[in-house]
């Protein structure tokens, strides 16, 4: 082997970027083609590194696009190697054609995300935009919460996106900055065991594979397309939710850390409970338990899997709950967020009396404080008191100005 | 090293094993097919092929059929040239990594038209050329968006008829120039660009093997006369090819490194533009008493240009 591997302290300090950028390393990625964007550059920045340091040994190409660095990407995937990117934001805009490009031609590819608002007005925090923008294009999106899940999840990443059962590509977001640029502890595992866990690369359908020629991106019009888009839902639908629950077993047991498809906090005999994403899990977890001590019996729910959405374990999870908050970090500009979109689906048909209303936060990396989330917990409260909703079933919080409130 | 194939004469060329299946849907005289039998053919490398939508892609990749029997990708419009870029990488990491199944090194080539080239995949190839990618780039120009039904591109010539610049009562058609993509390429270091045309068979294979040959990024430009968009009955594609290399509207060259510029082909006998003009229906308006003046600008343009390359050639710059 061409190169060096690095030791690694049980417990390293770094920030979600760096995270990734290890994770990255320790996958012993074939191809990176990548372009830089605030906040994500580090990733980059930190592989180029390695790259430079001799601690990979794989190609690192630095393209003149966000658009060529997936399209590099997907030129790379079909030859047949492991292969993956970062981006953010106005990046991700850019490449959004070939994202669906990637997973309609079944190639596994791992993109880190980290999240950041999108133009106009230019903003280069934090917000889930970006991560909302990609949210059809037939990726599997998982969410770290954290430095330490950015870069655990990039290993799972790679196990599902790569399966021959699955062959779909695969996002990691975390928040833009909150996680990307915050340091903290991140328990580490060596070399050995974390490219043991992904494993070697098992091409399919590969380019390179001379012998046997291949043609990848074909035409397929009315007679077709819909067959291929179809068995493509499917596949997301029916095999991806139990790889991943199998991949995070693997996972738990290699590390000790568990994973589930959606992080359960407080929830045994909730009365109240906020849905979200990203760095705000752990700011209402903490806010959850002070109303707790209050007496109101709140509860977080974090969504670890995106996409595929894990409709029947949301659903198991909040059948019992009286009122919920779902909360999207992304202006929906003329619908109900995402979020609260999904879940409405999710709970609509089953036997509950939960009052679901929706909060729209944190656009632009406006911060999502205590106070905001004590009072989002005492409102739903007052929900389960009056035994409908008290307010309007779309409020903004945290934004300057009269109250926003629709619907 | 490529493996040069020794081709001694057209029969022996035409029947010599095929990587580019006749069963295709190109339209009957199309010069696409024929170019790119004649760079497929050139070579007994393997070769790794990509392909911009167009129609190219749309003509050989129907599922569940595929005209290619060598591995070809299509992701976009705009980046056939990063797609066999991201391939070449990945090639050369399983190199690195005794990864790969076969010990053989195969050619990378992507094909774009005219407008997934000179316009919409600009950026892309221009990337792939600084960054010095091992591969070989080739349009297929035929100076106008044929798969959509004839839109003018930055390759359509002046006075040209497209449907976006329609020639009318008051326009003569296109207005513009055709871009110097050759120039342009040349000038991103290649260390080799050709500009060649099928009917100039054995001049192609020769800048093709040439190309191919060379470790970097090679260009082709590679003159595809379109029965459908530039008028023509399409059993005349090679006489019409014949009156643009002729009439050097379209002259055969190469530019070596960026500097050193080759004329790989000598008409015996310029044919005046105007015969190559009047032999498309998408100049048939310059014929008109009031656009005829272009006629003979058309001519002092190539004459200045033939010139140009001469005088680089002597000057060996």
């Amino acid at each position: 082997m061409a190169f060096d591997k690095m030791e690694l302290r049980d417990i390293e300090v770094w920030d979600g970027n760096f995270a990734a950028a290890q994770a990255l390393r320790q996958a012993q990625v074939d191809v990176v083609a990548a372009y830089p964007i605030t906040p994500s550059t580090p990733i980059v920045e930190g592989y180029a590194k390695f790259k430079a340091d001799g601690y990979v040994e794989g190609e690192f190409v630095m393209v003149e696009s966000e658009h060529a660095a997936m399209s590099g990407c997907i030129g790379a995937a079909a030859a047949g190697g492991r292969v993956a990117t970062a981006t953010s934001s106005q990046g991700l805009a850019l490449m959004v054609e070939t994202l669906y490009q990637a997973s309609g031609m079944r190639l596994p590819i791992v993109l880190n995300i980290v999240n950041r608002a999108l133009a106009a007005p230019l903003n280069v925090n934090g917000d889930h935009s970006d991560m909302y923008l990609c949210r059809d294009s037939g990726w599997i999106q998982l969410n770290a919460f954290n430095a330490q899940e950015a870069y655990d999840l990039n290993f799972v990443a790679f196990k599902v996106s790569e399966d021959h059962d699955i062959r779909l590509p695969a996002i990691v977001n975390q928040d833009g900055f909150l996680t990307s640029h915050t340091a903290e502890g991140v328990k580490t595992l060596s070399d050995d065991d974390a490219y043991g866990f992904v494993g070697d690369y098992k091409p399919m359908n590969d380019m390179l594979d001379l012998d046997h020629p291949v043609t990848h991106g074909v035409q397929t019009e009315e007679d077709w397309h819909f067959e291929h888009k179809a068995r493509q839902h499917n596949d997301l639908m029916v095999k991806v939710l139990p790889k991943i629950e199998e991949a995070f077993a693997d996972f738990e047991n290699l590390s000790g850390r568990k994973y589930n498809l959606v992080e359960k906090y407080d929830m045994d005999d909730a009365d109240v409970v906020v849905v979200c994403m990203g760095s705000s899990v752990e700011t209402a977890r903490e806010v959850a338990l002070e109303m707790r001590e209050k007496g109101i019996k709140a509860g977080v729910l974090g969504l670890r899997v995106v996409r595929p959405f894990p409709f029947m374990e949301i659903a198991e999870a909040l059948k019992d709950v009286k009122a919920i908050a779902a909360l999207d970090r992304s202006s929906p500009n003329g619908a109900a967020g995402m979020l609260f979109n999904e879940i409405a689906g999710a709970l609509i048909n089953i036997d509950t009396k939960a009052l679901l209303s929706g909060y729209v936060y944190g656009l632009g990396g406006r911060d999502l404080t205590k106070a905001h989330l004590t009072d989002l917990f005492t409102e739903l409260q007052a929900n389960v008191d009056a035994g409908k909703l008290t307010t309007k079933q779309q409020q903004f919080i945290g934004v300057r100005g009269p109250k926003l409130s629709f619907l | 090293m490529s493996e040069i194939k020794k081709i001694k004469n057209l029969k022996e060329f035409s029947t010599s094993a095929d990587r580019f299946e006749g069963a295709n849907l190109l339209c009957p005289g199309c010069a696409h097919s024929i170019i790119v039998r004649e760079i497929l053919n050139a070579t007994n490398d393997d070769l790794i092929l990509s392909s911009s939508t167009g129609c190219l892609e749309v003509c050989t990749a129907v599922y569940p059929y595929t005209s290619w029997d060598a591995s070809w990708i299509h992701i976009g419009f705009e980046n056939s040239s990063t797609a066999i870029a991201g391939a070449e990488a990945m090639h050369k990491a399983l190199k690195a990594k005794g990864r790969l199944k076969q010990d053989r090194d195969p050619k990378f080539v992507a094909f774009g038209g005219d407008g997934a080239s000179y316009d919409i995949g600009f950026q892309w190839i221009s990337g792939c050329f600084e960054r010095g990618h091992d591969m070989m780039y080739v349009v297929l120009d035929n100076e106008v968006y044929a798969n959509t039904g004839g839109q003018r591109s930055s390759s359509t010539p002046i006075g040209s008829s497209a449907t976006t610049s329609p020639a009318g009562r008051v326009s003569y058609g296109e207005k513009m120039n055709k871009k110097d993509m050759l120039s342009i390429m040349a000038a991103h270091g290649s260390p080799y660009v050709a500009q060649v045309a099928p009917n100039k068979w054995k001049n192609m294979i020769k800048a093709v093997q040439q190309g191919l040959n060379i470790e970097g990024p090679t260009f082709i430009n590679a003159m595809s006369a379109c029965t459908t968009e530039w008028k023509f009955d399409p059993a005349d594609t090679v006489a019409i090819s014949d009156l643009a290399t002729d009439s050097l509207v379209f002259p055969l060259y190469e530019i070596i490194d960026g500097k050193e510029l080759n004329i790989t082909y000598r008409p015996k006998n310029i044919v005046p533009v105007e015969e190559y003009l009047a032999a498309q229906g998408r100049f048939k308006h310059l014929f008109k008493d009031q656009y005829k003046y272009l006629i003979k600008e058309w001519q002092e343009r190539v004459d200045s240009n033939w010139e140009y390359l001469q005088r680089r050639e002597e000057a060996r710059v």
